[in-house]
């Protein structure tokens, strides 16, 4: 009841800061196709804060662009030494997390606003919620909680967590571009992009647009195939097998 | 060139790829071996996941002992009661390593046995091969005969009931250790991602006196026929086979195997089993590291539901 209660009033929020100011933005291209010479992509976010009628604009903004992907469910195992082995112990689960998180913005999200506003709008990597299965409470834990630091930094070492003050250039006072890193192993999807406007400290206005990761060519021909038709699939690859395992022997035949 | 691998998600070098079955199939064509127990840990040691690893490499070395069983096939060399013998234990064996492989992944502890599974048989097996060559090797070194009769031909194995004559290989042994290689060798398969050529071989030499003429063609015949099966079972039920990466291997691995056949038949069979189980060795030692050494994360990652 007093979660409903906290979606209806962050709702009324953004509908009252939407009013403000309002954002226009438009991405380089709104879909990636992962074909056979796909290794990445960066993709650019383009757009201006426009003041609504009667309204002026304020000198300066802050920008955070929220990116995230497909969700997933993953395991974090924490290994321990055990009669001198290292042995999987203690395991935790993430529910539901987003596969890639990008939080950019224009400078660091501690000078953008307070702590309860960015614990609020979900603002920066350490305010975004990852439920974790705990027992059979399903809940976010604490910023500091080792599991959570641990599932963070190893997703920041596969680049798909980031987190970047620099990726955000306000070209003038109200036009900014963002750069969006997309990694060659990202999951294929639809990708949100979550934009929110700051000023003094306050979310002034807030817009969405996505993208989406498919793949093309051969590439989707081949996962259309396996998922499809798994056992013709498995029949053609078994095929393959022994018709180049046959021609081999017979080029390389010496008898 | 980078290549997209699709069912693996992720580019890798094609080159690269193409190099390791290469090298493997060298290897095992030179030694009548499926080559899994290297090129498993290879691709997942360049960041291919291990359930695509096992499942595609399973393509790779049907392809590389298809080439192997026919070269044997024309020699005459393959003793096929004895082969589908151990094929039919060895479904069962694979059918129970497959049931305990997603036991074991659901309890997080997949990864430890199969790392002590590779540190315990690796080591044995190649400690066993090292000290069967050496003195092999000691023994042509000291001018004495090879031993024309191989020592034992009868052990209390030959003493067990249900007996059945095997032609080709000229044996009379009973089938209940037919079906116990069979077994384990389904089941060390399914649960380590290998086909078991280099377990396969020395079993059937030391428990079975399978003569050496029909050993590797008879093991190349069940890699063949379980590892193709593992393909299509694989694809049907995990849709795990990355048939892209699977293509670059076999074409590598059946090139790498004739020349590995080439070098093979130039050397002694002493000096070949003692590099065989140097290398088997080293495999186990460099698994026994890895379990011992703090790794450089605690922490590991694994997906429960892709998205």
């Amino acid at each position: 009841m007093i979660a409903r209660a906290a979606i209806v009033l962050a709702l009324a929020l953004t509908a009252s800061a939407a009013r403000a100011e309002r954002l226009v933005v438009s991405l380089s291209n709104a879909r990636i196709a992962v074909t056979s010479n796909y290794v990445g992509e960066d993709l650019v976010l383009f757009g201006t804060v426009q003041p609504d009628v009667g309204k002026e604009l304020k000198d300066a903004y802050d920008l955070v662009v929220t990116v995230t992907g497909p969700s997933e469910t993953l395991r974090a195992r924490r290994k321990e030494r055990v009669l001198g082995i290292f042995v999987n112990i203690d395991a935790r689960e993430f529910v539901r997390v987003p596969s890639y998180l990008a939080v950019l913005t224009d400078r660091p999200v501690a000078q953008i606003a307070g702590p309860q506003v960015l614990r609020r709008q979900q603002v920066g990597m350490d305010s975004f919620i990852l439920t974790q299965r705990v027992g059979a409470d399903f809940a976010d834990t604490v910023t500091d909680d080792p599991f959570r630091k641990a599932f963070i930094r190893l997703k920041e070492q596969q680049h798909l967590y980031s987190q970047s003050a620099t990726a955000v250039t306000f070209l003038t006072p109200t036009v900014f571009r963002a750069s969006i890193p997309v990694p060659a192993d990202a999951a294929t999807g639809r990708f949100d992009v979550d934009v929110k406007l700051f000023a003094q400290g306050a979310m002034v206005g807030r817009t969405a647009t996505s993208f989406a990761v498919t793949k093309a060519g051969v590439e989707q021909y081949v996962v259309e195939a396996s998922q499809n038709h798994g056992l013709l699939y498995g029949l053609a690859t078994m095929t393959a097998a022994l018709a180049i395992g046959w021609l081999a022997s017979v080029a390389f035949r010496r008898d | 060139m980078q290549i997209y691998l699709p069912i693996a998600d992720l580019p890798v070098n094609i080159f690269l790829v193409l190099g390791m079955g290469l090298a493997v199939g060298f290897i095992s064509g030179m030694f009548g071996i499926g080559g899994g127990f290297l090129m498993t840990p290879l691709l997942i040691f360049i960041g291919i996941p291990p359930a695509v690893a096992v499942a595609s490499v399973a393509s790779h070395i049907a392809a590389s002992s298809c080439t192997g069983a026919l070269t044997y096939w024309r020699r005459r060399a393959i003793d096929i009661a004895l082969a589908l013998m151990l094929l039919s234990a060895g479904i069962v064996g694979t059918a129970t390593g497959v049931w305990l492989f997603t036991m074991l992944r659901a309890l997080d502890q997949l990864d430890l046995v199969i790392g002590i599974s590779y540190v315990v048989l690796l080591t044995a097996v190649g400690g066993l091969m090292i000290n069967e060559a050496l003195r092999a090797e000691m023994r042509a070194h000291r001018g004495m005969p090879a031993t024309l009769r191989r020592p034992g031909s009868h052990n209390w194995l030959h003493g067990l009931p249900l007996k059945m004559r095997f032609k080709r290989s000229k044996i009379y042994v009973s089938a209940i250790p037919v079906w116990g290689i069979g077994f384990s060798i389904g089941f060390v398969g399914a649960i380590m991602g290998i086909g078991g050529g280099f377990l396969l071989v020395p079993m059937l030499i030391y428990f079975l006196r399978v003569p050496t003429a029909t050993v590797i063609g008879t093991s190349m015949v069940l890699t063949l026929i379980t590892m193709a099966s593992a393909t299509v079972m694989h694809a049907a039920t995990n849709h795990l086979v990355d048939a892209i990466l699977a293509l670059i291997l076999m074409v590598g691995g059946v090139i790498g195997a004739q020349f590995g056949a080439h070098t093979g038949h130039k050397m002694r069979p002493e000096r070949l089993r003692l590099m065989l189980g140097l290398l088997v060795f080293a495999v186990g030692v460099r698994f026994a590291y890895e379990l011992v050494v703090p790794p450089d994360d605690l922490y590991s990652l694994r997906l429960v539901s892709p998205p």
